[in-house]
């Protein structure tokens, strides 16, 4: 289990204990919280739960798979904090993590 | 006008098996799709990656499953309407009359939604002003390459159609390439050709720069790139392109009266009709309690809708289960000869 905090378009804060196990992704869909869509339900191939990662976190979380980057050049507004939401997969080392979602998802 | 039983919304896997059932019960069909071609998701965003849960397929690529689809239904002569998107639906009296972007109409008994998570649209700048220039000096597709000729054309994008295009129209015209990181996506042999242009000062590669806004009075004059680090760059433009793939959106679906939640439309299991009469849903954009997104589950809504539509098809018909197997009224419909 981990705490993740979403911090979403609309200037509110949504911090919610996900399953290890799940993604970031699922954990915003599953609990509703606004501006992920998923539409290819995970498969990285859509980039539509692009998310900014808090700066101190890039380090500590798992590298890119070459797939990934490529899709961020599909994402609204990408920057050097851009990740996929459905590629990190939430543990015990995620505690804390924060995200920022985008005003679009395209 | 096209009159036809069934017209199906969306030629994915789910829409296309769906004419497989249709077409075995009998019904005619004919479907619409916005994309180019059949294959809705899995042609256009996993042609080449495989698939491993198609009942008794141990594995295949999108391309290979769209192409057994179209294999399985050729005997119902289904026809396709591409680059065509449903955009109005009436009721006349117990069918419906829909018309498409590209002004097609039909008059149906029925109509089966199978448009995935909607229709694929390009992805377009997040930078508003470029709005105001769409369709005029800024495109996110090339119709006529002519007019680019002697021109200054600022292109977007890292992918295969940004490369294709770059390479091309340096032949007739100022190119500068504009990207958002060093890597590329597209395939490394035009990576190499573009660099090798930008070496010979045929073309202007600019890398770790981003759109920052885009000038102009009734055309494009000159664009603004920011780079990563923050310094900005103004350069001349005749024309702006885009090529940041595309989007799924629902668009006019969302008007027709059905009930829609979180972009998916909600169906019974009986039959997977929706709150509206004659019309269904089946495939990613339907849901239901445990509906799971998966191409199996697809072709399980598609052949329930399929009957679910014989009644608005042939309302004094009774229809009988049967299997192909044995069946001598499906054999006929596929065409079998003994």
């Amino acid at each position: 289990m981990a705490k993740i905090t979403y911090h979403t378009y609309d200037n509110k804060t949504h911090s919610i204990d996900v399953q290890n196990g799940l993604t970031v992704m699922e954990g915003a869909i599953q609990n509703d919280i606004p501006g992920i869509d998923a539409d290819c339900g995970g498969g990285m191939a859509c980039a539509t739960c692009h998310v900014y990662v808090k700066e101190d976190w890039l380090d500590k979380l798992p590298n890119k798979e070459d797939g990934e980057e490529d899709m961020l050049d599909m994402a609204f507004e990408p920057k050097n904090n851009s990740r996929l939401s459905c590629q990190l997969i939430v543990s015990d080392e995620l505690d804390g993590l924060e995200v920022n979602i985008p005003s679009k998802q395209g | 006008m096209n009159k036809t039983d069934v017209l199906i919304i969306g030629a994915g896997p789910t829409g296309l098996f769906c004419a497989h059932q249709l077409g075995i019960i009998g019904l005619s069909c004919e479907i619409v799709d916005n994309l180019d071609k059949a294959g809705g998701q899995c042609i256009e965003l996993y042609p080449d990656k495989p698939i491993y849960d198609i009942p008794a397929v141990p594995e295949c690529t999108g391309e290979e499953l769209t192409n057994n689809l179209l294999q399985q239904i050729k005997p119902f002569n289904v026809k396709f309407h591409l680059n065509e998107r449903v955009e109005e639906l009436k009721k006349v009296e117990n069918r419906w009359n829909v018309k498409t972007s590209g002004g097609v109409e039909f008059d149906v008994a029925a109509i089966v939604i199978a448009g995935g998570v909607g229709s694929f649209e390009p992805r377009k700048f997040p930078v508003k002003e470029c709005e105001k220039f769409e369709g005029d000096s800024l495109f996110y597709s090339i119709k006529d390459k002519s007019i680019f000729k002697d021109k200054t054309i600022s292109i977007f994008g890292g992918g295969d159609s940004a490369l294709d295009w770059a390479i091309e129209l340096s032949n007739t015209s100022s190119v500068n390439l504009i990207h958002r990181r060093d890597g590329f996506s597209g395939a490394e042999s035009s990576v190499q050709k573009v660099k090798e242009l930008n070496d010979q000062g045929n073309l202007n590669l600019f890398t770790k720069y981003q759109m920052d806004s885009v000038s102009g009075d009734k055309q494009i004059e000159t664009i603004k790139i920011k780079h990563d680090e923050g310094e900005i760059k103004e350069i001349k433009s005749d024309y702006v392109l885009g090529f940041f793939g595309l989007i799924m959106q629902l668009g006019p679906i969302l008007d027709w009266g059905l009930n829609i939640d979180k972009k998916t439309v909600q169906v019974n299991t009986e039959n997977f009709e929706t709150n509206v009469q004659g019309i269904f849903a089946i495939g990613d954009i339907c849901s239901y309690p445990g509906k799971l997104k998966l191409i199996l589950s697809g072709f399980h809504e598609g052949a329930l809708a399929a009957r679910g539509c014989f009644k608005y098809a042939k309302p004094d018909e009774k229809l009988r289960f049967e299997f192909t197997t044995t069946s001598k009224a499906a054999q006929e419909r596929l065409g079998i000869k003994k």
